[in-house]
């Protein structure tokens, strides 16, 4: 009796056999990506206001102008943050286009394979750029 | 478990664009547009590092009119996704949602985006001694 019970309430719940039993809900994540989406989007306010306010003033620099400023240790931290904000941000965003908009699973597990592994690419080939302009000089 | 034909919210295009819808759509695709600025952000300073003859050929594909173009699009993108991105966060802490207030600050972002646009190009050419 107690286990018709139980399929009886089973029954009546909202999330779908196939949904149970592959058992994603949102307690795998809770609110991870919404709150990292908007937690990046507060530190990117300053960091993109300074780095786009840089480059207004920066449109004609010669190599030795960018490297100097680029070199500085205040840009090196500034950039590294801006970077790594900015590429977590924008993956984020664009994991939500593809999910929202891509429904082949294929297709869909691919495009954010893809997202992903740009992102770290990029970011990993702007910071190396940044330390060789410190280290060496350009 | 066979599930009902349940209801699904009606497509963009039977709707009558509003400010607002228009808005959030934008916020998108200034967002992917944004994404790939990233590329362009990346390869300036893998040029920088290469040495000076790569930072000049950066700097001459930046300063061409394809260049150019890209850079003002990326400036008014990156203004709107700022502003609207402070909406949206405003948003998220429970202000603005009634509809008045919503028109009002959708118009504030657009026109300051494109004020902020404009005045950074014009910064941007008065430093360089245009004028």
């Amino acid at each position: 009796m107690a286990d018709a019970g139980n399929k009886n309430r089973a029954n009546k719940s909202l999330r779908s056999d196939l949904g149970r039993v592959r058992g994603l809900g949102s307690a795998k994540e809770g609110v991870h990506h919404w709150w990292a989406q908007r937690m990046t989007a507060l530190a990117l306010i300053p960091l993109s206001l300074w780095f786009v306010a840089a480059l207004v003033f920066m449109t004609d620099v010669d190599h030795a102008t960018a490297i100097w400023w680029l070199g500085s240790p205040l840009t090196l931290g500034l950039m590294g943050l801006f970077l790594i904000a900015l590429i977590y941000h924008a993956v984020l965003g664009l994991q939500v286009v593809i999910e929202d908009y891509i429904h082949g699973h294929a297709t869909k597990l691919i495009l954010l394979l893809l997202v992903q592994a740009s992102g770290f690419a990029l970011g990993a080939a702007g910071i190396v750029a940044m330390l060789i302009i410190v280290i060496y000089g350009g | 478990m066979a599930s009902r034909p349940r209801p699904i919210s009606p497509h963009l295009q039977v709707y009558r664009p509003q400010l607002t819808s228009i808005m959030s759509i934008l916020h998108r695709l200034t967002g992917i547009f944004l994404s790939l600025g990233v590329v362009a952000l990346v390869g300036w300073l893998m040029a920088a590092a290469a040495g000076p003859a790569w930072f000049t050929c950066a700097q001459q594909v930046a300063g061409s009119i394809i260049g150019r173009t890209l850079l003002f699009l990326w400036t008014g993108a990156f203004f709107y996704h700022l502003l609207n991105g402070l909406r949206h966060l405003a948003w998220d802490a429970g202000w603005g949602f009634e509809i008045p207030t919503a028109y009002r600050t959708g118009w504030t972002v657009m026109i300051l985006a494109a004020v902020m646009t404009v005045t950074a190009w014009v910064l941007g050419y008065w430093a360089r001694g245009a004028f």
